[in-house]
């Protein structure tokens, strides 16, 4: 089998093909994610709000961190600490590189959550989880910006209510560039598998 | 046959309401377990029913002496957005098992008249639609839990069958 000589337009076609593809990529070639890579797909991590100490932080000031974002409210009292409790675990199976990372939670209840309660919920789970508040704009603005959204639900006769919000994680590199969407019921093992990827990656910057 | 189901059925609900609700006997509860959040905030309750009866049996719901209120609470996701819905009632099939577990059906505790710390044993009273009860105890874990701890289940929650057992002397 020689190779042959291919038809210029057809050769061009090609060239532009693995152009695109390693465009869609950063360093040139794909990391292999096991759960949902969502490169290229969803715009950088950005966002104005306050962090569980009070002070006003964007998403600029977790540049050199893996994030993993996830939106949920205090007065959850199974789903959201229990996808915390996993990434709790998860954080653990990666040992001293956990360090490079942060779990970012982002309120979705801006009327009860305030960044002292946000400190107390957040550091019940893990010493690299951060609580973000913020107004129902900026909080909202986040939501869109990855396609999810939240509703508060009718309250009871005491004033009590729950929030539906999106159940997924967002996973952004060191560079604050979205990398893997993960659900809830992802395995541990996966999640260890591509943060894995994510920290070794950017470990030397 | 219909007509004595009946009359056994009113005679059980005038008993559980004008007499000590009956124990649940055919009811066992195991790895029951409380994740304790900071401060107030309500904290999810979770346990498993083993219904040893040739009957189902509905969880209606759980009284406590320690939070003011209780409610029996459903978890879901779909299309990628998690909510929480009340239920009324959760069937234990007969000769089969129902669980309360993190991520589906759960107890969302509300109020601590004192504070829960991880460690302690709170008794939740599960309340059935027969009008039986069954105290229980809940171990309190902390937040980052994903279970009751109970590898042994046996020691962990000591005192736990007593509620099930004491009708069978």
């Amino acid at each position: 089998m020689k190779p042959r000589h291919w038809p210029r337009p057809a050769l061009l076609l090609l060239l532009l093909a693995i152009s695109l593809l390693l465009g869609g990529c950063q360093r040139g070639e794909p990391l292999p994610f096991r759960l949902t890579n969502i490169t290229g797909h969803m715009p950088d991590l950005d966002f104005r709000l306050t962090d569980d100490n009070g002070k006003a932080v964007t998403g600029a000031d977790y540049r050199g961190k893996v994030v993993l974002l996830y939106f949920g409210y205090t007065h959850c009292p199974d789903v959201c600490p229990l996808t915390l409790a996993q990434l709790h675990v998860v954080m653990q199976r990666l040992g001293p590189l956990a360090d490079g990372a942060r779990i970012l939670f982002v309120s979705v209840d801006p009327a009860r959550d305030t960044p002292s309660i946000m400190h107390a919920y957040v550091n019940a789970f893990d010493p690299r989880a951060v609580g973000l508040v913020g107004d129902a704009r900026a909080v909202e603005a986040l939501s869109k910006r990855y396609r999810s959204a939240f509703t508060r639900e009718p309250g009871d006769a005491d004033g009590n209510y729950e929030v539906s919000h999106s159940s997924a994680i967002y996973v952004f590199d060191r560079e604050g560039h979205a990398r893997v969407l993960a659900t809830p019921s992802a395995s541990h093992d996966d999640l260890v598998h591509d943060l894995h990827l994510l920290l070794d990656n950017g470990a030397d910057r | 046959m219909k007509l004595s189901r009946l009359s056994l059925l009113c005679a059980g609900l005038l008993l559980a309401g004008f007499a000590h609700a009956a124990d649940a006997d055919h009811i066992h509860a195991s790895h029951a377990w409380i994740r304790v959040l900071p401060g107030a905030l309500p904290a999810g309750a979770y346990v498993t029913l083993e219904n040893d009866s040739g009957a189902p049996i509905a969880l209606r719901g759980a009284g406590s002496t320690i939070y003011a209120d209780v409610m029996l609470h459903q978890s879901s996701t779909a299309g990628g957005v998690s909510r929480m819905s009340m239920v009324d009632s959760l069937d234990v099939p007969a000769h089969g098992k129902a669980a309360l577990a993190p991520a589906g059906y759960h107890f969302m505790l509300m109020q601590p008249k004192q504070p829960v710390k991880p460690g302690d044993t709170v008794t939740l009273t599960l309340q059935f639609a027969d009008g039986s009860t069954l105290a229980t105890d809940f171990i309190a874990r902390p937040a980052n839990a994903l279970d009751a701890g109970d590898a042994h289940a046996d020691h962990a929650m000591p005192g736990m069958d007593h509620g099930a057992m004491s009708h069978d002397h």
